[in-house]
């Protein structure tokens, strides 16, 4: 009957002996395996994300021209400046992390507290600074018209840069209204309507020569997209479908509407971490505060809940470069 | 060799730490802002030397973060080896045949996108 019985353990060592296989505590192992395999799955997403790149690679969004916003710094061109950001704060949480898992190997309670609170608010203030990233995306730049194949067809100037849509589309006063359910059947709804219609962007166009169109295509030399001339403009633009500000999973003003599903996707699955992470920080930080690793003797929970903190900032590392830089 | 110093603070090393990471990423924003068009234009080993340069940046980074604020460096090697390995060899075997894949589809794809109406 004693053989059934799940013999006590204390923490330190594996049920059954002093033997600690791979000298790590069963919790640490546990987690460096599951981070392993979280690490995997996100690999497995950005492999998706690099093969659609690679079937797409002419005409993939230049990541410069999307995320271009920084606080308080309106209508500015401001490429990588604010996921700059967001990496420091996100690196700097992993920076109090440590400094918290190194003030309880020497037991020291008043500083594992101060550095584990830091470490919280600098993972909200991550949190924070994504939903405002996805706000800009969601929101988008300039708009753009779809046309009926899918394609995206954004406005430049006569200097080759991107123009909005409010600046040359002129307003009909027409009495477009979004639908919703119960003004048609029942199933039929929108989430929004376009700032414009075709009719206004096409009319705008018209009447400003200085405008032309940009495709999705990138010039291999140049690696810039491809300004089509204002005279065969019109070929593209009978085309059109849509209007299209912003992005969502089904169509996105940047381009291929795939960019937007992994960018959603993936940075969402991360952001879904980084939450998951403050959570767990949160309830060890209480634990703490109530002295529960005082009692155990040693502060290895604060260095288990580290390793996934700085699990989240390793992947953010190979976000950044894959969405941002390469 | 670790357990020995376990007690002894490694406050120095940690933001020594931070200052290489710091560095690296302020390194990679200058770049990825400037674009510098030898880097940029030119091709080697199948991509720009720009992404060659972002991806090694990138693998310090994770080094770093893994083998000093995770403390990688103070487990048994039979530990380093079970998780690094693993995931270095699935990542890049996953990775290279995705990669390789992607660019054929797009061999036999891109010639039959239009661009010209």
């Amino acid at each position: 009957m004693e053989a059934t019985v799940a013999t006590e353990t204390n923490g330190k060592t594996w049920s059954g002996g002093t033997n600690k296989p791979l000298g790590a505590s069963y919790g640490k192992m546990m987690m460096w395996f599951f981070i392993l395999s979280d690490a995997l799955t996100f690999s497995g997403f950005l492999g998706a994300y690099g093969l659609m790149r690679f079937k797409f690679i002419e005409s993939w969004p230049i990541a410069d021209e999307v995320f271009t916003h920084f606080p308080f710094l309106h209508g500015l061109h401001a490429p990588m400046y604010y996921v700059a950001l967001m990496t420091f704060i996100l690196i700097f949480s992993s920076v109090t992390m440590v400094l918290a898992v190194d003030a309880g190997h020497q037991m020291k309670k008043g500083k594992v507290t101060f550095y584990m609170l830091l470490t919280i608010i600098g993972g909200l203030i991550f949190l924070g600074s994504q939903a405002w990233e996805w706000k800009n995306f969601i929101g988008g730049s300039y708009g753009a018209v779809e046309l009926n194949d899918g394609k995206i067809i954004q406005f430049v100037d006569a200097s080759g840069h991107q123009i909005e849509l409010e600046k040359f589309a002129i307003t009909s006063h027409s009495d477009r209204t979004k639908l919703t359910r119960d003004k048609g059947v029942w199933f039929m709804s929108e989430s929004s309507l376009p700032p414009f219609s075709i009719d206004e962007v096409m009319a705008g166009f018209k009447a400003n020569p200085d405008i032309t169109i940009r495709l999705e295509k990138i010039d291999p030399v140049t690696k810039k997209k491809t300004i089509v001339p204002r005279a065969e403009a019109m070929n593209y633009l009978n085309e059109t479908k849509a209007v299209v500000k912003g992005a969502n999973l089904q169509v996105n003003e940047y381009g291929k509407p795939l960019f937007a599903d992994f960018f959603f996707f993936i940075t969402g699955f991360h952001g879904f971490h980084v939450f998951s992470g403050v959570i767990i920080n949160i309830i060890i930080f209480f634990n703490v505060i109530l002295g529960t690793y005082e009692r155990r003797g040693h502060y290895e929970m604060v260095e288990k809940v580290g390793l996934y903190w700085h699990f989240v900032d390793l992947v953010w590392v190979f976000v950044f470069t894959f969405f941002y830089l390469v | 060799m670790a357990h020995a110093q376990e007690h002894k603070s490694h406050t120095a090393l940690i933001w020594k730490v931070f200052g290489i990471l710091s560095v690296i990423t302020i390194v990679e924003v200058i770049l990825g802002i400037a674009k510098p068009d030898v880097l940029h234009l030119t091709k080697i080993l199948g991509t720009s030397p720009l992404n060659i340069i972002f991806l090694v940046l990138t693998l310090v980074k994770a080094y770093y973060i893994t083998w000093f604020f995770m403390h990688m460096a103070d487990e048994t090697k039979s530990l380093r080896r079970a998780v690094v390995w693993t995931s270095v060899f699935l990542i890049i075997y996953l990775a290279t045949l995705l990669l390789i894949e992607g660019s054929y589809i797009n061999d036999v794809l891109a010639p039959l996108v239009k661009w010209n109406y």
